[in-house]
């Protein structure tokens, strides 16, 4: 007889017990799936009805609608304001609590615990909902999209400080506190300098996701592009969204080309 | 300079020091010898409070080192040289003799990356009296371990302090440099007449540097006196169960071993 070729070396259980509990936990699986995919009304049926109506809907955004472009300058340069301070305000607001957020510099428990939670907490609300409710508090227009932003990036960058600020090496800062040194000098010359290029990458990153909500944001009356987007749609002008969709994508692809090329520059300055 | 009554340190029910005793006068350069878990480090963070002793009186350049309010008055008196010698890496090596003053500088300006002349002057002296007043502008992190310990020590002198504390400053290096960075810290220390208290591992560095040396063995003192003093006896009371040299013996013949096969 000839050798076999190949061997099956994924572990398998070694009793009957083991196999019962594999097909247990196969079963679950399986039920999680069907009752998450009836809650979901997954249904490849509607799919194929409904492909015929999105082909028609294709056909009537072409061609493109070009000559609304002039009009769709200032609202792509009004998106690219709504990210740049909507980034800068997150990241104004998440220096400082990043401090307290990380555990060693913050000795106080229940201060680095309140730090924490309060990010945890801005972090979780989508950015659509923040725009609604500071649509709703300071009216229309751009301004409640860079609140909007803000806050939300405060939780994500505040967080990510934190983290970075937890893991640079302690001994400087040990010895810049042997030294003498107030806390605001330890942060300056130890902690910064350690942290720095990493923060910078994120933020530009940031930058990037900033760019890209700050496009729909105008779906809720917070300014930009997605004002446009919704309007075009209501009015069923097709070939105007479809202009819309391309500056968009156009935008955010160029943001994401220059961010990567600078952070791969800052990590590589970094490195050498 | 520095005067130790019957200090103790507990971590938990560790008792790490027991009791300890020591006059050192100014401008000494005492050695600390003593097994792994001696308690060497723990005495010397006592001596700038980056632990906090128990009970025992303390004094460290006139100073109250258990008691005294002001923490950051004493620690600008009493420098610190480390193991890995803590540098920030990121930043020029003139700056990290800078930070030496930042105990005794304006906190505003100094955020603002502004130093006074005289600060810079100085660091730069410190500087040249580890001979790397030429590396002044690079980064820290491209210099070698030996060159940053002395940076290390050039940031310590800079603090103008009445005592130094070293707490194993070549631990992390080899023979030559090891020798070379103790030469270092030993001539500018003795021009200054700056106190050093300097825990070391080798039992040769101990008798070539220390004008004094003091024994730990499981936090109490088994040995106070001069490099002459040290016999195999002494030796054996600083550390109980193994002699150092042995061990450093059984070492080398170990890596023989290893490279012979
Ligand atoms: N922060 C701490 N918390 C709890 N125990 C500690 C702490 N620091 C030191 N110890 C304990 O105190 C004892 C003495 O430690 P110490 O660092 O003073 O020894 P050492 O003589 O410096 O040793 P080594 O030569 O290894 O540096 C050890 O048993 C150690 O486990
Ligand atoms: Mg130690």
């Amino acid at each position: 007889m000839q050798a076999r070729k190949y061997l099956w070396t994924v572990d398998t259980p070694q009793n009957a017990r083991g196999w019962l509990g594999s097909a247990a936990l196969v079963l679950v699986v399986v039920m999680v799936l069907h009752w998450s995919a009836q809650g979901a009304q997954l249904s490849i049926g509607e799919l194929a009805a409904g492909l015929p109506q999105i082909g028609d809907f294709l056909s009537r955004t072409m061609p493109p609608d070009l000559s609304i472009l002039p009009r769709l300058w200032g609202p792509a340069l009004e998106t690219l304001q709504i990210a740049l301070w909507g980034t800068l305000l997150g990241v104004i607001l998440a220096v400082p609590l990043s401090f307290l957020a990380a555990r060693n510099l913050c000795r106080n428990p229940v201060l680095y615990h309140g730090t924490r939670q309060f990010l945890n907490i801005t972090r979780s609300i989508n950015e659509l909902i923040l725009a609604l409710i500071f649509v709703s508090a300071v009216g229309l227009g751009p301004f409640p999209g860079v609140l909007a932003l803000a806050i939300h990036g405060l939780g994500m960058l505040g967080k990510f400080f934190a983290e970075s600020i937890e893991e640079i090496d302690q001994g400087p800062i040990e010895a810049l506190q042997a030294t003498g040194a107030r806390p605001l000098q330890v942060i300056v010359f130890g902690v910064l300098p350690q942290v720095i290029t990493a923060w910078i990458a994120v933020v530009l990153y940031r930058f990037e996701v900033n760019l890209r909500s700050a496009t729909v944001l105008g779906m809720v009356g917070a300014g930009g592009l997605g004002f446009e987007l919704v309007s075009s749609l209501k009015l069923f002008k097709y070939p105007e969204t479809a202009t819309c969709i391309i500056v968009i994508t156009v935008m955010v692809v160029a943001a994401d080309t220059i961010s990567s090329r600078l952070r791969n520059a800052i990590q590589s300055g970094n490195n050498h | 300079m520095i005067s130790v009554r019957q200090l103790t340190k507990q971590y938990g029910s560790n008792a790490v020091l027991r009791g300890i005793d020591l006059d050192i006068a100014a401008g000494e350069f005492v050695v600390i010898l003593g097994q792994s878990g001696a308690g060497k480090s723990t005495l010397l963070r006592c001596m700038n409070r980056l632990v906090q002793a128990d009970a025992g009186t303390l004094t460290v350049a006139g100073m109250d080192a258990i008691a005294c309010c002001d923490t950051r008055a004493l620690r600008q008196q009493v420098a610190m040289i480390f193991q890995h010698h803590n540098v920030v890496p990121r930043l020029s090596v003139l700056k990290n003799v800078l930070t030496g003053r930042l105990g005794a500088v304006n906190t505003l300006a100094s955020v603002l990356q502004l130093f006074r002349r005289e600060d810079i002057d100085l660091a730069m002296q410190c500087l040249q009296r580890v001979e790397l007043a030429h590396k002044a502008q690079q980064r820290t992190d491209s210099l070698s371990g030996g060159q940053m310990q002395r940076v290390g020590i050039a940031r310590a002198l800079a603090q103008r302090p009445k005592v130094i504390l070293a707490d194993e400053p070549v631990a992390s290096l080899d023979p030559k440099t090891s020798r070379l960075v103790l030469q270092y810290l030993r001539d500018a220390t003795r021009e200054l007449g700056i106190t050093v208290v300097c825990n070391l591992h080798q039992v040769d560095y101990a008798r070539e540097f220390g004008d004094r040396i003091v024994g730990l063995a499981h936090g109490r003192m088994v040995y106070d006196g001069g490099p002459d003093g040290l016999t195999e006896d002494v030796l054996h009371r600083i550390y109980p169960g193994q002699e150092p040299e042995a061990e450093d013996e059984q070492a080398t013949a170990g890596l023989q071993v290893r490279y012979a096969n």
